[in-house]
């Protein structure tokens, strides 16, 4: 079921109803198509202007915002902070003033603080798309690994995802929770115990699990999702050492052993091979990471297009 | 409707000298089954089947920022390698043209056929024309007003099989 989009902006899955999702998702398989392609361009957003205003170092995610925009004909601009007038002491709200006064079309932000995306699209004219907010959401990300999960297991509902390791700092985790659960699948996460927030399980939608180990998590598992361990989030210790997290927590191929035959492994890199999740699995057959990159252009395309073609 | 889909079969086999080298490619979403109908019947002529393919057009329409709410983006299928093949187009209805000049476009995205025709089942006469685009094969002329609409029913979509002519619902 699908649901016609009319929002202005895409600032988190939360907001999102199942059939704007699957509309997204629904969109997002013919954009694939274009990057298969030769010449891998459509005119469709051919005289719109999309601006990556990225707070936070980013390698993947901008430059896969940056090809979706190009592919679809838009005219792409990159702002680092590094590089701009941030670094005289510019508010954020100023320069996202001054960035919507140049009339773009789309302003893609990602900052280190949750609810900047938010306070941006209550000033500017242009839709703002959120690509990563603290560790609030984390939209495009999870609708691509729900178009990975629905390209290589044919649905998602009713299927066991096991979410693993630092939940806490993850905006990924909270997007992934939402987008899954409002699809029907069913999460069990699971991680140290100071990375996995108590509350969790009260405030979602139902559905979601709390596991008490990581083997717990994993077994009888379709798809198990394992999350970056973010050394520059954790001020305090989280945990004693690199070691020990992976020999507690990290996804091994023994520990894969225990989730179903066919299960899948996704993870959002950038990866922390043999800390988070060892090389063969990172680099086996069940490891779908490359196709997340993938998709994930199909996946900014189409909410490029959703925001900034159509609805005038 | 079946006696038009028969001529337009006989004729783009005559032009192209039989079903080798061609590539008959349906508009989405009314174009396709005509395509398919009349591959099936150029089959039962020449006895091979032409190769089919599918476009959508939405991505090179002209009017997306004024369309309204977002349209649906469906599959292009064009499984096969396009150049030097000599592509026929497939739609229900010539209009203003431009559905035609979106294809075009499309299509040169995915490579260089030898040549393209168009093949319509209605043409609703040429004074409707925004674009210099004629159809090569044309199952029926019908001449209508701007004020009409013209609508090719599809057992597909429609479940019954017929064209209608109605008023252009006033808003």
């Amino acid at each position: 079921m699908t649901e016609t989009f009319r929002k202005k902006d895409l600032l988190g899955i939360r907001d999102l109803s199942e059939g704007e999702i699957n509309t997204i998702l629904q969109t997002a398989e013919s954009f694939r198509d274009v990057s298969r392609r030769e010449v891998k361009k459509v005119p469709a957003l051919r005289g719109k202007t999309v601006i990556n205003l990225f707070f936070e170092p980013s390698t993947r995610t901008r430059t896969s915002f940056e090809l979706a925009a190009k592919r679809l004909s838009a005219d792409a601009v990159n702002i680092s902070v590094a590089s701009s007038s941030v670094t005289k002491g510019e508010t954020l709200l100023d320069t996202a003033m001054n960035l919507d006064a140049m009339a773009p079309h789309v302003i893609v932000v990602r900052h280190g603080c949750a609810g900047v995306p938010h306070q941006l699209a209550k000033i500017s004219r242009a839709s703002i798309v959120n690509a990563g907010d603290g560790s609030n959401e984390h939209p495009t990300q999870a609708l691509l690994d729900a178009m990975t999960i629905r390209e290589h297991k044919g649905k998602i509902a009713g299927l066991k995802v096991a979410i693993l390791g630092d939940i806490l700092h993850s905006r990924v985790a909270r997007s992934n929770v939402y987008l899954l659960t409002k699809l029907g699948a069913r999460i069990r996460v699971a991680g140290p115990n100071t990375l996995v927030p108590k509350e969790f399980a009260g405030v979602v939608e139902s559905g979601l699990e709390i596991a008490p180990t990581i083997d717990d998590a994993i077994k009888e598992a379709d798809v198990v999702i394992v999350l970056r361990i973010q050394r520059e989030r954790m001020n305090d210790a989280f945990f004693p050492s690199m070691r020990e997290y992976s020999i507690f927590y990290g996804l091994t191929k023994k520990r894969m052993q225990l989730a179903k035959k066919d299960a899948i492994v996704l993870h959002p890199g950038p990866m922390n091979r043999g800390i988070e999740i060892a090389s063969d699995v990172a680099d086996g057959s069940s490891s779908l990471i490359l196709n997340q990159v993938e998709y994930g252009i199909a996946v900014r395309m189409a909410v490029l297009f959703l925001l900034s073609g159509g609805s005038e | 409707m079946k006696r038009a889909i028969s001529r337009l079969a006989s004729e783009i086999v005559e032009d192209n000298q039989g079903a080798k080298n061609l590539y008959l490619v349906g508009i989405r979403r009314r174009g396709v089954p005509i395509a398919e109908k009349i591959a099936k019947r150029i089959e039962e002529l020449e006895g091979s089947r032409p190769t089919l393919g599918i476009l959508d057009i939405t991505l090179y329409r002209d009017d997306l920022s004024t369309v309204g709410a977002n349209p649906i983006v469906n599959r292009t299928e064009l499984d096969e390698n396009i150049n030097d093949k000599n592509i026929v187009l497939i739609d229900d209805v010539l209009y203003t043209g431009r559905t035609i000049r979106a294809a075009l476009d499309q299509l040169m995205d995915f490579g260089r056929p030898r040549r393209v025709q168009l093949a319509v089942l209605i043409d609703r006469g040429r004074e409707h024309r925004e674009l210099p685009i004629q159809a090569d094969f044309i199952g029926k002329v019908v001449p209508t007003k701007k004020t009409e609409i013209i609508k090719v029913m599809l057992k597909e979509f429609d479940d019954v099989e017929a064209v209608g002519i109605f008023e252009r619902p006033v808003e």
